[in-house]
Order: C-alpha cells, then sequence, then structure tokens
C-alpha cells in the first residue's frame, strides 16, 4: 500500500495529484499475460541464418594465427566473419557523445584482453551447425601475463590490458587518470578529529542474469536497409553504435525495439546488433545472433568489481568532520561505461550529509575481466553500501544511535555541498524519522524535531578554503600519494545504544606546521620521460549521415 | 537430412511441423508452428521460462525431443484465454502486477495452471512449490504468489472466466 | 550436422542398437542430453530411445522394489512403495523436471546432479543392465558408478532393484543447496543407518558432489560401526568426514568449501536437526 505523508513540506507542494498514488495497469500487461508481448526473438523470417562467435578461452594472449578454412567448409555454414571484414573495428560506446577513445574491436585482431572476447562469428543454417564450425577453427594463442585486480593493475610494471590506455586507468580531459573532488583540508580536519575510523569495501562483478539473453535479429529490408529486432534497452545508443562499425548512414538502419526480457542495465552494450547487421549485409539473409544461457553469465557484461578506502574524521558530538574516500572501479578489459560510473561515483561522494571537508579520487581502471557495464545505479549503489556501512561504524564508535547519526549529519536546505552547489529540497532528515517510525526504532525527541528546512546555510554555506592538486597528471608520471595505504581490520567494539562514555581522543601524529596538504611526492628516480601522449583522436571520416548531435554541443566525428 | 513429421494437437488444434533430428519442442513451437508465447532462457531446464503442459504435466520444451510429442496434447499460454475471455489465471496477473518484464509469464502461468487443475486450494507453500522451477528476474516472486492464490480462491466451482479487458 | 533419432519398441532392442554403434547415446528423460544438444555438444550423433511401457513400471517384489530405468521423479512421488525416496525425489529440480527426469537418467547424471543416485548408493541398490547379446547383468550400484565413465562400457540400464529397509527411520536423506526452495546441490548426503539395541550396524552412507561420481563415505561407514547417534557418539564419523572426498569446483562452490562444510551437513543429518 501506498501511503502518503502530505504533512511534510506541504507548504511547498500542490497536492491535486490526480495520477501519483493511484494504481495503473501497464501498458503491456495484457501482452505478457496472453503470451502476445513481442520480443526481438518472437519475428519470423523465412531463410533465417544463425551467428554464434568464437570466444576466447584466454584472458590475455597474442593471436598468432587464425585458421578457418575447415570452418568455411563445413556443412551448413554460409559465411565466416573476421577482424578484416569489420568496417570500423574499433569504437568506445561513448564516442557517441564524445567521451573516450576508441578502445574496443568487434571481433578481436591481433590480441585478446578477456576471457570470451569475440574472435570469429561464424553464420550457418542452424544453431547446430554453426556450432560445429566453431569447433573447426584453428587458434594460436601466446597467452599473456594477465592482470584481474583494479589495484595490482594500476601498478608500475602491471600488464597493460588495453593499449589505447597504457596506465591501464581511463583518462579524463586527456589530462587526469582519475575524477577527483576537493573541499576545504581534510589533513587537517583529521589531525584535530576525535576519532579516525578507515576502512575498505569491496564487491565482485554482478551478473544482471535477465531471463531473456541478449539478442538481435538483424534483416534486409526495403530500399538497401537492414530492419533489426533488438533487446536493447537504449535503441538510439545501439543504432548509433551500429552504424559507427559498420560505417553505414544511419538512415540505413531500422531499429526495433520495445520490449525488454529484463534489462537491468546489461542490455546497453550493444554485444550482438552490429555482427548480426554485419551478417545479414555478408550473406543477404535475416541473420539471428542470440547468446545462450553460459553466454549470458560469464561472457555478457557485468556491474563491475568496486573497491572502495573510506577515511572519516568524526568528533565525539557525532559530527562528521572530513570525509577521504578512494574509489576503484574495475572496467573490465574495455572502457563502455565504467568511465561514465566513476564520474557519477564522484558526483555522489560524501552521500547526502554535510561535511566540511571532502577529498575524494575515483579511478576507472582496466584489468583482463570481462568488460563492465551499466546496471542499477552503477557507480552509486556500490559507493552508498560503503558510505552507509561506514556511517554504521561512525555511530558505533561515537556510542551515537546510527539513526540519530545521520539526522544529525544530514544536508539541511541552504548547506553548501562539496560540489559548491548549495543544498535543495533536502528530505533525508524525514526519511529517516519515518523509517524510524515504521521500524519502531526509537529516535529520541530532540532528533524527532529536526527538519530539513531548519538549521542549514549560514556558516554551513561557506565554501571553505580548498588546496587543489596536480596527482594523476597523465604523463607526470605515476605519483606515489594516489596510491593509499592498505587498510588494517579495524576491531568492531560491542555493539551499543546507549552513549559511550567519552573515550580518550586517538594518538594521531600532529600535521605538518604547514597547513597546505601533502603535495605529491617526486617520482621514482628511474621513472621513464613523461609518455608521449597521444593525438587525440582525428575525426573519424564522415559517415555521410548527420549524426545525433552530441551533449556537450559539438560533433567530432 | 530428411526432416521427421510430427503431429500433435497445440492449445485444442491440430498441428503438424517438420523437425530436424534432434530439435527441441521449444523450437518446433516457436519457429515450427509459429507460437511465440513459449520463450528461451537458458536451453539447461534451470530456468522454466519454456515451460508448457504436456498432457497437463508441466515439461520443459526446451529439453523435449520434439518429435517424442507426436500424439499428444500441448498447452501453451495463447490457448488460456477462452477467446477474448481471459482465463482467472491471467487476470489475477493483471490485477497483482505479477509481472515486469513479462518473459517469465507464459512459463509461470502455464507451471500455475498445472498445480491449480490437480489442486485447486493450494496453500502458500504449493504455489511456492508449483513455481520453484521457474525464474522471475523482476517482481520478487510474491506477487505472482498471490495473484495464483487469488485465481485458486476465486475459481471455485463456477465458471469464472472473466472480460478480457485491461484491468486495473 | 542434424541428430539421428531411432525409436524401438522394446529395450531389448534399444539394446542392441546401443551395442552396434557405440557412439550412440540412450534417451531417457532428455534432461541431460537436450542440455547438451541445446549447448552445442557436436559429439552427439545418434539418439536411441524406447517407448517400451515395461520401462516406466514400479514392481514390488517384497523384499525389494524394482523401479524401471523410465520412471520419472513424479512416478515414485506418486507411488507408495516408494515412500522412501520420495525426500529425494521430491527435491530433483522444479515441477517441470521432476515430470521428465529419469531414474536411470540420474544414475548417469554428472556432479552436482544425481542426487536420487546418491540415495540409492545408500540403500544398496542394483543396477539391471542389458548387453548386447540379450541377457540382464546385476551389478551393485556402486560397481556400476565407478566404471560408468569408462568408454566402451556397453549395455542399457533397464531398472534399479532396491532392498527395503528393515526400518524406514533408518533412511535419511539432505541436500544442501543454495537456491530456496530448489536447487541445484552443493553436496547431498544419503544414510542408511539400521540400528540394534540403539546402536548402528551396517551403515551406510553416500554423497553426492564431492567426487566425479555419487561415492560411499566409508571412513564414515567404519567410524559408526557400533555407535549411538548423539553427539559424542558420532564425532569420530564427523571427524573422517572428509576423507576419500575428491569434490568439484563448479558454479556453486568451490572444492574447498564442499571439503570445510561436508562435516556439519553430515552432523546435521545424523543428528536430525533442522534442514
Amino acid at each position: 500500500m501506498l501511503e502518503f505523508r502530505k504533512e511534510y513540506f506541504k507548504d511547498e507542494r500542490d497536492d491535486r495529484l490526480n495520477e501519483v498514488g493511484q494504481p495503473r495497469q501497464r501498458q503491456d500487461m495484457l501482452g505478457h499475460v496472453t503470451g502476445r508481448t513481442r520480443y526481438f526473438d518472437d519475428h519470423a523470417f523465412e531463410g533465417l541464418l544463425h551467428l554464434k562467435v568464437l570466444r576466447s578461452p584466454h584472458p590475455h594472449a597474442r593471436l598468432r594465427a587464425i585458421d578457418v578454412s575447415a570452418a568455411e567448409r563445413s556443412p551448413g555454414v554460409k559465411r565466416v566473419i573476421r577482424a578484416a571484414d569489420v568496417p570500423v573495428n574499433k569504437n568506445t560506446l561513448l564516442s557517441l557523445i564524445n567521451f573516450g577513445k576508441d578502445d574496443e574491436p568487434l571481433l578481436a585482431v591481433d590480441k585478446v584482453r578477456y576471457k570470451g572476447e569475440p574472435i570469429v562469428a561464424v553464420v550457418a543454417e542452424s544453431e547446430a551447425a554453426a556450432y560445429e564450425a566453431l569447433t573447426k577453427i584453428r587458434v594460436d594463442y601466446d597467452p599473456l601475463p594477465a592482470v584481474f585486480d583494479v589495484e595490482e593493475a594500476i601498478k608500475p610494471g602491471a600488464p597493460v590490458v588495453n593499449e589505447t590506455y597504457p596506465a591501464n586507468t581511463f583518462e579524463y580531459h586527456e589530462k587526469y587518470n582519475h575524477q577527483k573532488l576537493r573541499f576545504g583540508d581534510v589533513e587537517r580536519a583529521f589531525a584535530s578529529a576525535d576519532f579516525v575510523v578507515e576502512e575498505r569495501y569491496q564487491m565482485s562483478p554482478i551478473e544482471h542474469a535477465p531471463t531473456e539473453t541478449n539478442g538481435s535479429i538483424a534483416a534486409p529490408e526495403t530500399n538497401d536497409r537492414f530492419v533489426v529486432h533488438t533487446c536493447t534497452q537504449a535503441l538510439f545508443f545501439s543504432l548509433g553504435t551500429a552504424a559507427k562499425l559498420l560505417d553505414v548512414p544511419s538512415n540505413r538502419l531500422h531499429f526495433i525495439g520495445g520490449t525488454v526480457g529484463g534489462g537491468f542495465g546489461g542490455k546497453v552494450d550493444s554485444l550482438t546488433e552490429p555482427l548480426s547487421i554485419l551478417g545479414a549485409m555478408l550473406t543477404g539473409r535475416p541473420v539471428r545472433y542470440v547468446l545462450g544461457r553460459e553466454e549470458e553469465m560469464q561472457y555478457g557484461c557485468p556491474r563491475g568489481a568496486e573497491r572502495h578506502y573510506i577515511k572519516d574524521g568524526v568528533m565525539r558530538d557525532g559530527r562528521i568532520v572530513a570525509r577521504k574516500v578512494t574509489s576503484y572501479f574495475d572496467a573490465g578489459a574495455y572502457t563502455r561505461l565504467s568511465s561514465y560510473g566513476a564520474v557519477k561515483c564522484i558526483a555522489h561522494v560524501p552521500g547526502p550529509y554535510t561535511i566540511p571537508n571532502v577529498h575524494a579520487d575515483s579511478y576507472c581502471v582496466f584489468t583482463n575481466r570481462t568488460p563492465a557495464t551499466a546496471m542499477r545505479g552503477f557507480g552509486i549503489t556500490g559507493v552508498d553500501f560503503s558510505l552507509e556501512v561506514q556511517m554504521d561504524k561512525l555511530a558505533h564508535k561515537v556510542g551515537m544511535d546510527p539513526m540519530e547519526f545521520r539526522i544529525l549529519n544530514a544536508y539541511r536546505d541552504g548547506d553548501m555541498k562539496a560540489h559548491r552547489r548549495e543544498a535543495h529540497n533536502c528530505a533525508l532528515v524525514e526519511c529517516v524519522q519515518v523509517a524510524a517510525e515504521k521500524a519502531g526504532w526509537p529516535i529520541r525527541d530532540e532528533y524527532r524535531r529536526m527538519n530539513s528546512l531548519t538549521g542549514g546555510g549560514g556558516e554551513r554555506a561557506a565554501i571553505p578554503a580548498t588546496a587543489t592538486d596536480e596527482a594523476g597528471r597523465i604523463g607526470a608520471g605515476r605519483p606515489a600519494s594516489t596510491t593509499p595505504t592498505r587498510v588494517p581490520a579495524m576491531p568492531i567494539p560491542p555493539p551499543s545504544r546507549e552513549p559511550q562514555p567519552a573515550a580518550a581522543p586517538p594518538r594521531v601524529a600532529p600535521p605538518p606546521r604547514s597547513a597546505p596538504p601533502p603535495a605529491p611526492s617526486p617520482p621514482p628516480p628511474a621513472a621513464p620521460a613523461p609518455r608521449e601522449q597521444p593525438k587525440p583522436a582525428a575525426p573519424a571520416p564522415q559517415h555521410g549521415a548527420t549524426r545525433f548531435s552530441s551533449v556537450f554541443g559539438t560533433r567530432r566525428r | 537430412m530428411a526432416k521427421t513429421p510430427v503431429q500433435f494437437r497445440l492449445n485444442g488444434a491440430d498441428k503438424a511441423v517438420f523437425v530436424d533430428g534432434g530439435e527441441n519442442l521449444l523450437n518446433a513451437l516457436r519457429r515450427g508452428v509459429g507460437d511465440m508465447s513459449t520463450k528461451f532462457g537458458c536451453g539447461q531446464g534451470t530456468c522454466g521460462v519454456c515451460t508448457v503442459l504436456i498432457d497437463g504435466e508441466p515439461q520443459l520444451a526446451c529439453l523435449t525431443l520434439a518429435e517424442t510429442c507426436a500424439g499428444r496434447g500441448i498447452e501453451t499460454a495463447l490457448g488460456l484465454a477462452d477467446g477474448p475471455n481471459l482465463h482467472p489465471l491471467q487476470t489475477a496477473f493483471m490485477e497483482h502486477f505479477a509481472a515486469q518484464c513479462g518473459f517469465c509469464t507464459s512459463g509461470m502461468l502455464m507451471a500455475a495452471k498445472a498445480l491449480l487443475d490437480r489442486n485447486p486450494s493450494p496453500t502458500r507453500e504449493d504455489v511456492a512449490e508449483a513455481i520453484s522451477g521457474n525464474i522471475c528476474r523482476c517482481t520478487g516472486y510474491e506477487p505472482i504468489i498471490n495473484a495464483i492464490l487469488d485465481a485458486a480462491s476465486k475459481r471455485g466451482g463456477q465458471a469464472s472466466r472473466e472480460q478480457g479487458h485491461a484491468r486495473v | 550436422m542434424t541428430v539421428q533419432v531411432k525409436t524401438f519398441g522394446s529395450m531389448s532392442e534399444a539394446a542392441a542398437a546401443l551395442a552396434s554403434d557405440r557412439a550412440a547415446r540412450f534417451f531417457s528423460g532428455g534432461t541431460l542430453l537436450m542440455r547438451a544438444i541445446n549447448e552445442g555438444d557436436t559429439t552427439i550423433a545418434t539418439l536411441v530411445r524406447s517407448t517400451d511401457p515395461g520401462c516406466r513400471q514400479i514392481r514390488n517384489e517384497g523384499a525389494r522394489v524394482v523401479i524401471g530405468a523410465g520412471v520419472r521423479m513424479v512416478d515414485i512421488l506418486a507411488n507408495r512403495d516408494l515412500a522412501i525416496l520420495h525426500p529425494v525425489a521430491r527435491v530433483v529440480g522444479g515441477p517441470a523436471v521432476r515430470a521428465m527426469a529419469t531414474v536411470g537418467g540420474n544414475l548417469f547424471a554428472p556432479s552436482p546432479y544425481g542426487d536420487l543416485a546418491v540415495a540409492l548408493l545408500a540403500l544398496d541398490a542394483t543396477v539391471m543392465v542389458q548387453g548386447a547379446y540379450g541377457g540382464a547383468q546385476q551389478t551393485p550400484l556402486e560397481q556400476f558408478l565407478a566404471g560408468r565413465d569408462r568408454a566402451g562400457s556397453s549395455g542399457l540400464v533397464m531398472a534399479v532393484s532396491v532392498p527395503r529397509p528393515a526400518s524406514p527411520d533408518a533412511f535419511r536423506f539432505r541436500k544442501v543447496a543454495r537456491v530456496k526452495p530448489k536447487g541445484v546441490s552443493v553436496l547431498s548426503i544419503a544414510a542408511h543407518l539400521p540400528a540394534t539395541g540403539g546402536r548402528i550396524a551396517g551403515a551406510r552412507v553416500a554423497y553426492g558432489a564431492m567426487a566425479p561420481t555419487p561415492i560411499r563415505a566409508r571412513a564414515v561407514e567404519r567410524a559408526l560401526e557400533g555407535r549411538t547417534l548423539d553427539a559424542a557418539g558420532i564425532a569420530p564419523a564427523l571427524a573422517a568426514a572428509a576423507e576419500g572426498i575428491s569434490p568439484p569446483t563448479d558454479a556453486l562452490a568451490t572444492a574447498w568449501y564442499r571439503r570445510e562444510v561436508v562435516s556439519v551437513h553430515l552432523r546435521r543429518l545424523l543428528l536430525g536437526e533442522g534442514s
């Protein structure tokens, strides 16, 4: 049941709601229950061919030789597609909005960078014939050392996963190897904090596992067009990606999406459309490319692994005075959407709390794992888990009730956020209060009386003096200070709801007398000359048709 | 290789298809007959989206050899409604919002029908057991279980086929 | 390349066809073979099936029950003489899989599948195999399992013969799975624990998903001999729980994990603790 708490913020709203709060039936529900909703695969085509790909068994290897001759002769095979058949065999998903460099081939050329990377595609009369042809393809692999951990990947000497980004980190604005947020002076605040709590949080990749696997059917249509039935969640992204990889004007592609059999973010990478269309182009027949279940689980893009180091300074009375976050997003072997995830992370920290000193770095790191992609708030969900567990630990540390602790530290209207925006329309205090009420979790009157409209602004609206830094500049070596120290496990104090008697303040080394944050240490003496920066990608040849304009107003392709 | 003719009844109508050796019923239904309501989810027997009824028993079409269906009666989601009138399960699924992406829905409905056809008064545990072979990634199962229990309670002994209009 | 399907009216004819084509596979419920075909196993060229109603029979022969190889899990669940196997049949797959999966097929199911075979091993079942030249052979299940994956092993499983335990309460079974209510086994344990005067005599304990085939936990059996089923009595058995196992690492669990938890689940089974 939906319950409206209209007593909150009632002066700010027009409450004449006609649709919100009323149950309304989905427009596709009748189709779902009668089995008539059409998913991409629910379209019949005469002469349909089936495409399967050969995938790398190695996480990292050179491709020395590929022999498809036996596969080409295999019964039922109509066409074997190689890297050389792909008109533009390098792309990155967000090139459509001019973000990032092309780094991913549709079919591997001379190297594979993750286990499962597609190398050769076979188009045949049946799935069985395609599977059989795959077994006849001979590939000579030269396995290379691989790296599977984000922090291992950014160490000097780590195997280079993706030559487009030789330091194994995505490059922002061609300048930095991470995203950064700086507000105030965390080191000074740590030095004067009553407690400092440092923790490490991490999660493994998570697979969307939709009941419908990724797939598409492409077929020649009228006027030299190709119709594409696809499971994509991002119809225009998929159309644009296919147009670019296949070097055709986008008006030659007729994409039909609609109902997705579960996406959750795992159907935005256009995993199958470019190859099914290319198959249709090369054979003149409809081509179907659908991932099997094992392919979907193992090689379909997951939510990437993440690791977050969070260091907080908190006072005895419960105020958080400093928060330092270092986040690593494991993009796997190619960028896809992880570059954006790291941006979202930086936009999200330090959480919905007013903290006067904030320092955050967010890295998008390449490893030899399956390329990651979007999933349900990617870039934020893992960070939020980490931040909120940290909030509970801080509450324990100072002996405060965790709900009250959050109410105390929550944004109020008028507060300055670390992103230099004033907080408006805050409601965390009220949410926590109602949640506590619903859970039967008692909170003290003083905290029940607090609200988001009172107590903000004033001193809390000031932007403090902030030392920025040039840490992580690409081409300037990798300063040691951007590599955080390993965090020892924290002993967990016994849970207690009563405020503890004040503990002695922890012994903290006094900061250097000079106030600015520590300068990055100089690069190691044997550092090579600053790496030659790749020039910004020259605009690719025009496809001839108008590409939809980018978010940033300019169109480089 | 020559194809094998297979004749069976589908939702009460006589059908005949030609199948390849080793072809599964899922393909025979989708590509042979043109009934797209039964879906492919795994090909392994884990997900249940291909659940159909064969002679009243729930079976997985992806693991069924098509030619073993000769002479048998197959039911899919397309056969649930009585003309424009929805089956009580279909109405209940709508009323309880028991579908989001809808991909598991056909299989869920057939698993539910198999249950209610032999146990008209299931407990909540019976329902959970009946759909234990069907995976849903969207709803969290509770709306589905509620819908099935609701459909069971509404059927009683009376004909309870209801109008097929979109319901709120 | 499509698959050739050959259907025979009798199990004997099917056995002869298998003998004459060593690469042919016998198609029972289809839950294993169709999966392999769907996933692109190109080694399956010929399927042999039988429509013999005899292979779907369950015969109560007093001291033993003979279960045809084509008997499905739902058929076991519908038969009172096989009540002892109901807790096992009930946790094989979901309802649709149970309407397809057969006893004969379960004997060949690779780890981590094959829960029924685990139970049959603990019950000291015998497998009746028909060879190429007629004549059924009876093989203890343990011996059958040890040789089942050997290339060139011939014959067609016709039925499984299970001795009826004197006391049904002496048989226990536990399937450990991550997914509730049904999932593939992380491990399963079956135990037949006959007792005289409260002391175990002639225990048989079998593990599933702890080796390439279901295996007997002989060290556990020896450690239970003459013991009572209480915490002190089972301590030596728990200490021996992991002896002789070679668990797989698969999508569900690592070998390390299976080895770590087997004694915990064995304890719960022996003490009858909550599932």
